[in-house]
């Protein structure tokens, strides 16, 4: 017997009884301005959201806060012009050197502030991590209340990766003192268009 | 009497958790540091869970999700490894740690790779994989800062969320100052973290295999979720031709729409945050990658098999037992000799080994905090209790501290020798304080005895009843 069957068969032996899965595993968050509560959140865990009303706002804001960056690469389709270079490369290590990234998250949750990017979205998986800044840009539209509601919305096998981002990247390992920039993005701006 | 709690060590060359904890305490400083700096964390989990109405609802859902998963493992782990395959994942089989390390070391053969980015992975802590792999010439690199920072010590992580939180910032600014050159007594914590991302970057950048933990294996879709804050999972296993993920048996979870559950409990039970800034999800390798999954047992079937312990195994490792615990938090996690310290460690490691771990069980006040903040329900302090009894039954236990449980067990039993025993001790520790005040008795060990009370309650009571 090799290991797989083993291991499968002394879970066979051993596991309890059935035991149901329970009837509720969705629970609702009121909150009564998705916008503001997430907004709150994001500030919360060291992010800066910005609210704008469309794509010509998000690229002033963008243009004004950004413009000491020599390398951009932008992914969301109307501000592909805010981009220094095509930067159509095969391997992801030649990300290294960009400073900011533009990409346009799918939908972003209320509770916690965390926005879902697919792989799609970022052309290749390591650059919303690779990068030394980061703006993802959603739709005031696409928030959901909570995690289950987000989920509810979400084919997770659809892609092949995908990720929930909330925040910059940080870490508290020195004497749980919070240092924003760990190995991921030093600084994310969120920003939320209202009419898009 | 002899002290009914003390107990030699478990094996001849390794202090057991008490002598351990003696140690650490010796330094009443740091151990106040360590106490407090824990307790914040907790406190930090009390502020985000009580932002959360359905708090105590989740928790149940959580549980019983873990219970449906647990009772029908088999089942998951075939529909998870069927649909992983039609990802184009390749699924491995573990029945122990070694087999485990074989396979890494086998997989890094087949790529050409002698050199590997690690994310934070408590499996192969237990697994030792880091020593096996440098024992046969493989350079390993652990990218969390903190994992990084205890790998530079040449110690085990001491908790499984904050692995060096036994340290000082200037021990971290003298590791760094020797291995990563930083400057002679720097020991702010920002310029350190800056310092580990320029060393860590180089190593993403140029490491061909990454290996990372799993936080939860979905079985109706075949992927898996890899929890970070820092971003060195995704660096390392984004870069590399091969992301090889390794995880227990019971990292299991039937459906997608599960997450939703244990990701709103998981950063909040473990630091206060509403969720980590990065929940990554891997479904298939990307273009030119290849992705392996190990599936570890290592004892964990026995465990199944044990229906006092068994819950154990649905543990999600938040860590939240650990900083509420107040021995833990007074004894530091090296104190518990196992990969997984504190309470939780403590029902998990008897498992592995029993003669090794006999005294892990013991390092408890069974207060239960640890049960209360369990997101997941599990019953840490009945089980420490559970272990106590199967630990003494099966002989694990040394018999001074089975002497001293006889004895007791005898005192408490009689009502008449208890009163007797109560009055002797009062009248002892008030004519002659040093029968107890003196460094035979480990009850006096860094703490003073009280004041004797002239009366026992019952005495009191009695009196009270006739006065009237």
């Amino acid at each position: 017997m090799n290991s797989r069957e083993r291991i499968l068969s002394a879970v066979k032996q051993n596991k309890p009884e059935l035991q149901p899965l329970p009837e509720t595993t969705r629970f609702q968050s009121d909150y009564p301005d998705l916008v503001a509560k997430f907004s709150e959140i994001l500030r919360f865990i060291g992010g800066t959201p910005v609210l704008v009303a469309d794509y010509a706002e998000a690229e002033t804001y963008i243009r004004q806060t950004y413009s000491d960056l020599p390398s951009v690469v932008s992914k969301v389709p109307a501000l592909q012009h805010l981009a220094t270079t095509e930067w159509d490369v095969l391997d992801p290590h030649q990300l290294e050197t960009v400073d900011l990234a533009i990409i346009q998250g799918v939908f972003g949750v209320a509770e916690n502030s965390a926005i879902w990017v697919p792989e799609e979205r970022g052309g290749h998986r390591v650059l919303p991590f690779i990068c030394q800044h980061l703006v993802l840009l959603l739709n005031t539209a696409d928030l959901v209340p909570n995690m289950h509601d987000a989920y509810e919305r979400l084919n997770i096998s659809e892609s092949g990766f995908g990720v929930f981002i909330a925040g910059p990247s940080k870490t508290a390992d020195i004497e749980q003192a919070l240092v924003i920039g760990a190995h991921g993005a030093r600084s994310l701006s969120v920003v939320l268009l209202q009419n898009s | 009497m002899e002290n009914p709690f003390g107990s030699k060590p478990a094996t001849s060359n390794m202090m057991n958790h008490s002598e351990a904890a003696e140690v650490f305490t010796e330094d009443v400083d740091r151990t106040t540091w360590h106490d407090k700096t824990l307790w914040f964390v907790r406190e930090k989990r009390d502020k985000a869970v009580f932002q959360i109405p359905e708090w105590e609802a989740l928790r149940e859902a959580g549980s019983r999700i873990k219970h449906n998963a647990l009772s029908n493992l088999d089942e998951y782990l075939l529909e998870f490894e069927q649909n992983a395959i039609k990802n184009g994942v390749k699924i491995h089989w573990a029945a122990d740690g070694h087999e485990h390390n074989e396979i890494v070391l086998q997989i890094l053969k087949e790529t050409g790779a002698t050199q590997m980015v690690k994310s934070k992975s408590m499996l192969t802590e237990e697994c030792h994989l880091n020593d096996f792999l440098m024992e046969k010439g493989v350079d390993v690199v652990d990218t969390d800062l903190g994992e990084r920072v205890v790998q530079l010590a040449g110690e085990p992580p001491s908790h499984i969320v904050m692995p060096c939180i036994h340290k000082k910032k200037e021990e971290i600014g003298e590791l760094f100052h020797e291995h990563l050159g930083t400057e002679k007594g720097a020991s702010d914590p920002k310029y350190l973290a800056e310092a580990a991302r320029q060393h860590l970057r180089e190593k993403f950048l140029t490491r061909r295999a990454a290996l990372t933990g799993v936080n939860f294996a979905i079985a109706e879709t075949g992927g898996f979720v890899v929890c970070t804050n820092e971003g060195n999972a995704d660096m390392g296993a984004h870069l590399a031709d091969v992301h090889i993920a390794s995880m227990g048996i019971e990292k299991i979870i039937p459906k997608a729409h599960h997450l939703g559950v244990f990701l709103r409990l998981l950063a909040r039970s473990a630091t206060g945050q509403p969720i980590t800034t990065y929940s990554s999800h891997f479904h298939r390798p990307r273009q030119g990658q290849t992705m392996h999954i190990i599936i570890v047992d290592n004892g964990r079937t026995t465990q199944l098999g044990r229906p006092d312990f068994r819950n154990s195994l649905k543990c999600i490792r938040c860590g939240a037992c650990m900083n509420t615990c107040p021995v833990y938090r007074r004894s530091g996690g090296h104190s518990y000799h196992n990969a997984v310290a504190g309470p939780i460690g403590s029902i998990l490691a008897p498992n592995l080994d029993m003669r090794k771990n006999a005294d892990l069980p013991f390092a408890s006040t069974l207060c239960g905090s640890c049960s209360n903040v369990c997101p997941v329900k599990i019953d840490i302090h009945d089980q420490l209790y559970k272990w106590r009894q199967v630990l003494v039954a099966e002989g694990y236990v040394d018999s001074t501290k089975k002497q001293g449980m006889k004895l007791m067990a005898s005192v408490l039993s009689s009502p008449k020798l208890f009163r007797f025993s109560g009055k002797a001790g009062r009248t002892m520790m008030r004519l002659l304080p040093y029968s107890v005040s003196n460094p035979l008795n480990p009850w006096f060990k860094q703490r003073e005895m009280p004041e004797p009370p002239k009366e026992s309650f019952r005495e009191w009571y009695v009196n009270r009843e006739t006065k009237k």
